[in-house]
């Protein structure tokens, strides 16, 4: 099959894959949110701890788990090949090269972005996916592992919550070019769309960013070392809690 | 002269002018003055003035390359100040005038920097790699007979302007000097969607984006990551659209034609 393999390492078969893999990771992006959500519950982690249980056991979660990891490693992948394509075509650099005059910062440096992300990722995975699937966690009331302890008292190292809020500005960042972008290698560009989908992408990369910045900032500022809001923010975090059951 | 400001002040400039002997030797900045230029001088009429000058001072003049200086036929290809065709949007070298800098102002001259041009001497650079990727596809092989009757075809206004928007593509290599990619997408896909907008261009639609996909990369140019810099540059204003065009045209050729190979 020489045409399915020369069509997919030709220079717009490798954008192709980078773009579907991309959407592909934005709708990781907002399932692992609004899953992670459950953090802020004031329960001593009982809702987020079956959860993760769930997300740890469910054969079809365990099953689309590879999806995922193939489509981190095809999107990590073929972005690096780009790259390094890329690079090759201009060994000799402008003396002076103003391109901050016709383009934007994030859409130049998506492979510093990328590695960034991928830095945390690999950081993140270990500290939570790697202990939660093949260490050792004491088990909460309901006899489920207490991922919601780990996370709560790694959300109380300095240099940790300053690494994931770091990671989501790159991610940010990342997404501002990325989901625009990926629709346009795509094809999908249309006069009526392309502002519409423009809008979206924005509003995307920041609400999602925003919302996983805010869970290791909210438990280094305004929670005690057991995730028990500070007396400050408990009755506001109480309310919303209530407001939402 | 028309149009010229009688009070405009002859200005001196520095130029720090990319010097290269051939295409096998370093190349390296070298700084020139110049003086008493008119700011109603085209910015290759500048270049002009040094190099009468290098002449009479028994150096060698710079190269670079133009043709038509009239903004039509894409030969001039300087990058000024970091921007390919110098600071003015939608403008070629030579369409560019010395009012837009000012007395005692330094100026950086390089040619287009790709390996898929390589640079001849000094500021002119090898842009055949362009017409390697036309012949791959880029016209309509067609025995054209007699004159046919005007609107045999029917085309719709909208479509022939748009087809003729893409057409307006000059293949000066702006495109790829300005990507961070050296990439030249978007020369291809002004062409391709060019072509294909119109029916004349269906006849060979698919193998012509195959075609010229293939010897775009075989040249060596990168693959576009969608920045924007090209259009941003364009002197002749070629949309991204056209390279979504590209995009669709080339997954479609993929997957329907009778190419296996």
């Amino acid at each position: 099959m020489s045409w399915i393999s020369k069509t997919f390492s030709s220079s717009i078969g490798r954008k192709i894959i980078v773009a579907i893999t991309g959407l592909f990771l934005c709708s990781f992006l907002v399932v692992h949110l609004i899953g992670n959500l459950q953090l802020f519950k004031h329960d001593d982690g009982v809702a987020f701890n079956i959860y993760s249980h769930f997300m740890g056991t469910n054969p079809v979660i365990r099953t689309v788990e590879w999806v995922l990891l193939l489509g981190f490693g095809f999107h990590i992948y073929e972005a690096w090949a780009l790259f390094s394509r890329n690079r090759s075509a201009r060994s000799v650099a402008y003396v002076s090269n103003h391109s901050e005059q016709n383009s934007r910062w994030q859409s130049r440096n998506m492979s510093l972005l990328g590695t960034i992300i991928l830095v945390f990722l690999l950081v993140h995975l270990y500290n939570f996916f790697y202990r939660a699937r093949f260490g050792e966690l004491d088990p909460d009331i309901n006899n489920n592992d207490d991922l919601y302890t780990l996370v709560v008292s790694s959300f109380h190292q300095w240099w940790y919550v300053a690494l994931y809020v770091l990671a989501q500005v790159a991610l940010c960042y990342h997404l501002l070019h990325g989901f625009k972008s990926a629709f346009q290698t795509l094809g999908l560009n249309h006069r009526k769309y392309t502002p519409a989908i423009e809008v979206i992408g924005y509003a995307f990369s920041i609400i999602v960013c925003l919302g996983f910045a805010i869970m290791p900032l909210y438990f280094f500022f305004f929670t005690n070392e057991q995730g028990e809001p500070l007396s400050a923010v408990a009755p506001l975090v109480d309310s919303i809690n209530l407001a939402l059951k | 002269m028309a149009g010229s400001n009688p009070n405009a002040k002859p200005m001196n400039l520095t130029l720090k002018v990319w010097r290269q002997k051939n295409r096998n030797s370093e190349g390296k900045i070298v700084d020139y003055q110049v003086k008493d230029i008119s700011p109603d001088m085209s910015f290759l009429e500048m270049l002009d003035v040094l190099n009468e000058d290098l002449l009479h001072r028994g150096e060698e003049p710079v190269a670079f390359d133009h043709d038509c200086r009239e903004g039509i036929c894409g030969s001039c290809n300087l990058f000024i100040n970091g921007r390919a065709h110098g600071p003015e949007k939608g403008t070629t070298t030579c369409q560019l005038h010395m009012r837009k800098f000012s007395d005692g102002d330094t100026i950086t001259i390089e040619p287009w920097r790709a390996n898929s041009f390589p640079v001849n001497k000094d500021l002119s650079v090898d842009r055949s790699a362009f017409d390697r990727i036309i012949q791959a596809g880029g016209y309509i092989s067609i025995n054209t007979g007699g004159t046919p009757d005007a609107n045999e075809i029917p085309i719709p206004k909208e479509i022939s302007d748009r087809a003729f928007e893409a057409a307006t593509c000059i293949g000066c290599g702006a495109c790829v000097a300005a990507c961070k990619n050296a990439s030249a997408m978007l020369f291809v896909s002004a062409k391709v969607s060019q072509l294909a907008l119109l029916p004349q261009g269906h006849v060979e639609r698919k193998s012509r984006v195959e075609n010229m996909v293939a010897q775009m990369d075989k040249e060596g140019f990168g693959a576009c990551t969608n920045i924007g810099s090209c259009a941003a540059e364009c002197p002749v204003g070629i949309s991204l659209e056209n390279i979504a065009i590209l995009n669709r045209e080339f997954l479609a050729a993929k997957a329907t034609s009778n190419n296996l190979s």
